[in-house]
């Protein structure tokens, strides 16, 4: 893991918070997807001080809660913007438009996919298939799903934030 | 048994119950292309080479996970799992950089000898590469070139379940999938042993042994230089396997020959430091039973183990013997007193060293392995890389005359030689122990208890009423069962053995390609021949190591030993990155 991937280093107060966690799903089968769940909903992504603590907790190889991690596409390791959009990529909002609005956010937001505001307010992102292809193209913040978009609709709905 | 009936290409063969389309097929006389499939790993249906159609199903199956149930009819060659077959094969080699003329595995590469077996002469996609720069040389024993890669995940189910240390992985999904260390980062900034069991189950070019055969190539061509080889036990039941001949062939004699003709200056033998290391490791396993000292006592030869164990048990550390592998007092001793006995400047002696095993590699560059004041070992050569330099030279091996190593520190028993077998070191050991400590001959030098395949053996041991009970691990995740009894406080042994790799040495990361279950059991059994053959077979009967403690070191565990050939362990812990 370089470390230079990991903007902050989770304090001592932290790891308790984890500890906590991890108690609390530890004897489930599936804990691991659990406590990353919780874990990132705490700290907004998964630090790398975090997934060693879970391991360890979990008594399960780094290797694979980093598998894990890394295979879902909801986790993440680095900090997000306090808004995540996340961006459908497949083909259904691709005939309907998604590559207009896709240059429209990057218009206003001047970042492309991947990357957040300096302000870290946005964030990015594609998504596979969010499954509401009859309002295509479709985006969602954070929890919100956008559907029918255009490039104006966009602008607005970013603005209004 | 159970068994079913089943169809396999319109020839009905009853398999027992519960066996899958692959070894059904097998039991048909065809043999399905495969790739991931490994039988001594549970790696399943990741590359879908092995489709075949099932009448009735869906879709096709994958014949390595699939079981058969009764009145099943497969077509293994229709047309539809021949073109499906074929073309998740060109879809991989799309991917993959077919460099086979530079590649190590040239020859002995699964994707090569599965795109000749389908007799694939064009390339219908366009290549692209995955994964780009991406070869890891941060380890001194391993390299890894994940442009190679084809995913298929041995490497992952070795490294965790016959070693239990996990340091490989896959990393995120689809197209962007990898398999690497912890967050794609260096091999060498994880815990991985070196053990080299991944090499041994990659099927193509993605993880071997770092070569090192030019810095013997020009040592050799110094005239400056003395050089002396050492090789290790497990060498003379595989070198013949490298050169050709059939798995297991004991070919000690040659192996001597043609080191002589690569102009070595002289031939020695690591069982010759196996007998040392048996009279130094029995002494302090007697010092620590009578005197309260840490028990069970753990051995300390193979040096995947000890990087094993300093990661993931530091606590456990005073349970390793203090003694240094037989290859680093081979070293010590080379250039101390061999140096002194032949009158040669032992800053001109060079010491290389065959060896079964590329954590060797690893542990000649610790920084504890410099007792003798240069470093003790100066190159470890794995089995293949030997290999490699025999038929860069062009020796016929098989026409070899027979030759003795050199003395003395070419002398040894048959004790010494079965240190590379599982259980060896513990059967040495117990030769020694046992008569010193009651002074009497033992009836049979075989202690059949300790030998085998089996991960764990255990034996209980009569030193004239003190019972010894002893335990002998091979697999780095049989080792960890022990390690968790100790740290349980539930393990009543006073000795146990543990090799890294399966079988021991002879299984070892840098033997032959392939090494597997059914190779290992073959070089077994002629480690047990060679044992056999030898005239003397305890290693305090050794008439070098004698003449080495009255000429040289004293006695066992004396101060000289003590600065020569102990040696002391490192904290590292799990995490470093
Ligand atoms: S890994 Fe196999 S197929 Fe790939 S380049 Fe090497 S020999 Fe050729
Ligand atoms: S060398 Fe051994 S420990 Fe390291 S990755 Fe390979 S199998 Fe795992
Ligand atoms: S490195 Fe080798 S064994 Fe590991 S996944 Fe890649 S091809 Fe398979």
């Amino acid at each position: 893991m370089p470390a230079e991937k990991y903007s902050s280093t989770p304090n001592s107060g932290l790891l308790s918070d984890i500890d906590d966690i991890i108690r609390k799903h530890q004897n489930r089968d599936g804990a691991l997807i659990d406590v990353l769940h919780d874990v990132q909903a705490l700290y907004g992504y998964l630090p790398e001080q975090a997934m060693k603590r879970i391991a360890e907790g979990l008594s399960l190889p780094l290797s694979k809660v980093y598998g894990v991690a890394t295979f879902y596409s909801l986790f993440t390791l680095e900090p997000k913007g306090q808004y995540v959009i996340r961006l459908c990529e497949s083909a259904p909002c691709h005939i309907r438009g998604a590559v207009q609005v896709l240059s429209a956010i990057e218009e206003e937001l001047k970042i492309k996919p991947g990357e957040t505001t300096p302000d870290s307010k946005f964030t990015l992102e594609f998504t596979s298939c969010l499954g509401v292809c009859g309002v295509a193209p479709a985006i969602m913040i954070n929890d919100q799903v956008y559907g029918n978009l255009t490039p104006e609709k966009v602008k607005e709905i970013l603005r209004s934030l | 048994m159970e068994t079913v009936r089943v169809t396999i290409d319109g020839q009905e063969v009853e398999v027992p119950s519960g066996s899958t389309i692959l070894e059904a097929a097998r039991i048909a006389g065809v043999d399905i292309p495969t790739l991931c499939y490994h039988p001594d790993l549970d790696v399943k249906a990741m590359c879908r080479v092995c489709v075949v159609e099932v009448v009735g199903a869906r879709t096709l199956q994958a014949a390595c996970t699939q079981p058969v149930s009764e009145g099943m009819i497969v077509k293994t060659s229709s047309p539809l799992a021949r073109e499906a077959r074929r073309m998740n094969v060109e879809l991989i080699l799309s991917n993959h950089p077919q460099d086979c003329l530079n590649c190590i595995r040239n020859q002995k590469c699964e994707l090569q000898t599965l795109a000749e077996k389908l007799g694939i002469r064009e390339q219908r996609f366009e290549r692209r590469s995955r994964t780009k720069n991406n070869l890891d040389i941060s380890s001194p024993s391993l390299v890894r070139d994940m442009e190679k890669c084809i995913l298929c995940r041995r490497c992952v189910a070795v490294c965790q379940q016959v070693q239990g240390v996990s340091a490989l992985g896959p990393i995120n999904r689809g197209i962007d999938t990898i398999v690497a260390p912890v967050g794609g980062c260096e091999l060498n900034s994880v815990a991985c042993t070196l053990c080299g069991q991944c090499v041994h189950v990659c099927p193509v070019g993605a993880i071997y042994e770092k070569d090192d055969t030019q810095k013997v190539w020009s040592a050799l061509a110094d005239p400056t230089k003395h050089v002396v080889v050492q090789t290790a036990p497990a060498i003379r039941v595989a070198i013949g396997e490298e050169m050709g001949l059939e798995p297991g062939a004991l070919v000690t004699g040659k192996l001597v020959a043609v080191l002589r003709r690569l102009g070595f200056d002289k031939v020695f033998d690591t069982d010759f430091s196996a007998d040392l290391t048996i009279m130094e490791e029995g002494h302090e396993l007697i010092h620590r039973l009578q005197n309260g000292g840490t028990l069970p006592m753990i051995t300390s030869c193979s040096p995947g183990w000890i990087k094993f164990i300093e990661h993931f048990y530091p606590e456990l550390l005073d349970h390793l013997s203090t003694c240094k592998s037989p290859q680093q007092m081979f070293g010590a001793l080379a250039k101390t007193y061999y140096a002194q006995k032949a009158g040669i400047d032992p800053k001109d002696i060079f010491v290389v060293s065959i060896m079964p095993c590329t954590a060797k590699k690893f542990e000649c560059g610790r920084e504890e392995m410099t007792d003798s004041g240069y470093p003790d070992v100066d190159v470890v050569l794995t089995t293949r890389e030997l290999g490699r330099m025999l038929r860069e030279a062009g020796i016929n091996f098989a026409t070899l005359p027979e030759e003795e190593f050199d003395a003395p520190l070419g002398i040894s028993t048959g004790a010494g030689v079965i240190f590379g077998a599982t259980g060896g070191v513990m059967e040495a050991a117990l030769r020694t122990v046992y008569e010193v400590v009651t002074g009497k001959e033992l009836p049979s030098v075989d202690f059949t208890e300790v030998r085998g395949l089996e991960g764990i053996k255990e034996a209980t041991i009569d030193l004239d009423g003190q019972k010894v009970k002893v335990a002998v691990a091979h697999g780095l995740a049989n080792a960890k069962k022990i390690l968790e009894l100790i740290k349980e406080g539930k393990a009543d042994y006073q000795f146990i053995e543990v090799m890294s790799c399966p079988g021991g040495c002879i299984g070892g990361g840098g033997q032959p390609i392939p090494t597997n279950k059914e190779v290992i059991k073959k070089r077994l059994a002629a480690i047990y021949d060679a044992d056999k053959g030898m005239k003397l077979r305890k290693s305090h009967e050794n008439p070098a190591v004698k003449a080495l403690y009255e000429e040289f070191l004293g006695k066992p565990l004396g101060e000289k030993s003590h600065h020569l050939l102990h040696t002391h362990y490192v904290k590292r812990g799990k995490y470093k990155i």
